[in-house]
């Protein structure tokens, strides 16, 4: 096990190499000069010069390499160029906001897809399945953006059962007023394809030799659903779920610009938006970083889930 | 030779015959979805899409989206602006009107200003009260732009698959086929790509690679090859010990036409089932990209601005310009989709039944 661990760890560290060049490149050529973008447009040239210096631009480029990784390492991005807010304070008071909206809708999402997918995997072919199947095509072909438009529009303008948009400083407020519309939004959208894929799952199981001879020893139909093929069906859906993971640190960035909500997803689209590099690079490595060490788990967490795995 | 080796050889000859008029693949497949009634019907409303696209891609329709027609947020109706009623008018006053020409001022110089009124040529534009689909906040016909819309939205989703297709199939081929230290490194970027969400990956082109439609095709390729690559780097590695491979090797087929010659039409339907998944999520990556003001200019149009400017159309309850784009959407999207469907079965029909 340990040695397991200390092999991954290890071949974490050619993969992060890559994002950090990738992300430092492709801000190096392709990102425009920086000292323009800081400088304005009225900066004279003797401005940009000093804006130059600061930033290390006239150094040779393995230097710049060098203070990039070197702030990765520190956690210290320096100042973001827009609202000359620390980036690390950025983080801290950002990702509170979106974990409040996240964490629920993963949570539901979960809760909610997999008895509904078990039940129209166990009718296969009846009515049900099938209509269900149709309504989730059409379902999945709209834009996210309808859906909350419209449930923004009728739930919260028209109906005004829920506030139209946002935020206050205390969890329990924003958990009980605030988080309620968009939760129910995103789950909304994010059931039918989550229904459909679970579905596909327990119907690979379903099929198994291992399921009539559980129906044959004369078993319930719940203990053989519940017992069997969901703990056989397991290891696809924590890959599912490992996968949506790292997602919930960045947030649905549509929710938070539709609620107002001060999330760290809003944050990197108003950065990209202003050309604020340094929020956009950290918050990319970090995400990387953060998704490999989830896949790690994810793994991990497949020797829980079935003894049959081999760890290698 | 005895009769029975006779017989046998002619049976063999007989099935060789066979199987040389047997059906190609293609063949095999279009029969197998002609009989997918679901999958051939979407094929037809695809197809009328792509007809209308090409129209409105040369200028026969929608060429003046931009055109205000009609009255600010004309409502949409086919039957015409209603009657005007007749309450509450003031009668126009009738007979001459008071001659005031002798205490006013300016009246020696109407005369003057009436002829230098008449160098200048005025047309009236009449603006028609409604229109079929509606008009916007500017009373652009709704009916014109979402066609021209569908144009933009649909060729950016189309071209960023063909884009994304190329680079997976092309990164894929090489990793699969040579192995080694080319597959380690292509496996490598592989593994860049995919640690960094999505999203994020793709903001962070956006910030760098700036807007337009160009831009968008750009992004999301670069960004959406990934999973292409991984499918036929899988499939490459299957097939490049399989023995019609080996044979072509061993009359001296080099690499590259093993590659695209002879492994690549074997592998094409993984690509073409990849490919439809491909269209339809870049096309809902173009609308949202747009509506978030990182997608197209501000003087094109797609399904994304649209839905954009009919959020807050919506508060005053214009609600057309957002029917109008998400009936066009879901129609499209469910038809691609239906229709992919239909095809990975008539492909694959191991795959049948599996979602």
């Amino acid at each position: 096990m340990a040695a397991y661990l200390i092999r991954r760890l290890w071949q974490m560290i050619p993969t992060l190499a890559g994002v950090v060049l990738l992300v430092f490149f492709l801000f190096k050529y392709f990102g425009g000069d920086p000292a323009e973008v800081l400088g304005g447009l009225n900066a004279s040239a003797d401005q940009i010069k000093a804006i130059r210096q600061t930033l290390g631009l006239d150094e040779p480029v393995w230097y710049q390499l060098w203070i990039f990784v070197k702030q990765i390492v520190t956690f210290d991005w320096g100042k973001s160029w827009a609202t000359n807010e620390a980036v690390s304070n950025l983080f801290a008071t950002r990702l509170p906001a979106t974990l409040t909206v996240m964490i629920p809708i993963l949570i539901l999402d979960v809760v909610l897809a997999l008895p509904i997918a078990m039940w129209v995997a166990y009718r296969r072919g009846s009515l049900t399945d099938r209509s269900l199947m149709v309504v989730t095509t059409v379902a999945l072909s709209i834009s996210f953006l309808v859906y909350v438009i419209v449930g923004q529009y009728v739930f919260g303008f028209q109906l005004g059962w829920f506030p139209v948009q946002g935020w206050s400083d205390s969890l329990w407020t924003n958990l009980a007023v605030y988080t309620p519309l968009p939760v129910l939004l995103a789950v909304m959208v994010g059931l039918a394809p989550q229904t459909r894929l679970y579905r596909s799952f327990f119907l690979d199981e379903l099929g198994q030799d291992y399921v009539r001879t559980a129906r044959a020893k004369g078993m319930t139909e719940g203990t053989v659903l519940y017992r069997h093929v969901l703990r056989n069906a397991m290891i696809p859906i924590l890959t599912n779920i490992g996968l949506q993971l790292p997602g919930i640190f960045v947030g649905s960035f549509l929710i938070e610009v539709f609620f107002s909500i001060p999330g760290l997803g809003r944050e990197v689209l108003l950065a990209v938006n202003r050309s604020d590099f340094p929020v956009i690079q950290a918050v990319t490595i970090y995400l990387a970083l953060l998704t490999m060490v989830i896949n790690l788990l994810t793994d991990l967490a497949y020797k829980l889930a079935d003894p049959r795995v081999v760890l290698k | 030779m005895t009769p029975t080796v006779t017989a046998a050889l002619g049976t063999a000859a007989a099935l060789d015959n066979a199987q040389q008029q047997s059906e190609g693949v293609w063949h095999a497949s279009w029969r197998r979805f002609k009989t997918d009634r679901v999958g051939f019907f979407s094929l037809w409303v695809v197809l009328f899409f792509i007809a209308m696209i090409l129209l409105s891609a040369v200028g026969l329709v929608g060429k003046n989206w931009q055109d205000e027609v009609g009255v600010p947020n004309a409502p949409p109706t086919f039957m015409g602006p209603k009657p005007p009623q007749a309450v509450g008018v003031i009668e126009a006053p009738k007979g001459p009107n008071v001659d005031l020409s002798d205490i006013d001022p300016l009246a020696p110089r109407y005369k003057e200003w009436e002829e230098r009124a008449k160098q200048f040529q005025t047309t009236e534009t009449v603006k028609s009260e409604t229109l079929p689909l509606g008009g916007d906040r500017l009373g652009r016909d709704v009916l014109s732009k979402t066609i021209k819309g569908t144009e933009i939205s649909v060729f950016v989703g189309v071209m960023a698959a063909l884009a994304a297709t190329t680079i997976g199939v092309v990164l894929g081929a090489f990793g699969g086929f040579f192995g080694g230290k080319i597959g380690d490194l292509l496996e490598w970027v592989y593994n860049v790509f995919e640690s960094i969400p999505n999203i994020l990956l793709i903001f962070a082109f956006a910030a760098v690679v700036g807007r337009g439609v160009e831009s968008v095709v750009i992004i999301l390729a670069l960004t959406g090859w990934t999973g292409m690559y991984r499918q036929v780097r899988a499939e490459f590695i299957k097939h490049s010990s399989r023995e019609y491979v080996r044979s072509a090797e061993a009359i001296g087929a080099s690499p590259l036409s093993r590659i695209f010659k002879h492994i690549l039409p074997n592998v094409s339907h993984v690509v073409l089932v990849r490919m439809g998944l491909l269209v339809v999520g870049f096309i809902k990556a173009e609308v949202i990209l747009s509506y978030l003001g990182l997608g197209v200019r501000v003087d094109q149009v797609s399904w994304g601005t649209m839905l954009a400017e009919a959020q807050s159309e919506l508060l005053l309850g214009h609600w057309w310009q957002l029917a109008a784009a998400t009936l066009f959407m879901a129609v499209f999207v469910t038809a691609f989709s239906l229709m992919a469907d239909a095809l990975r079965d008539a492909l694959d029909p191991k795959l049948r039944g599996l979602e």
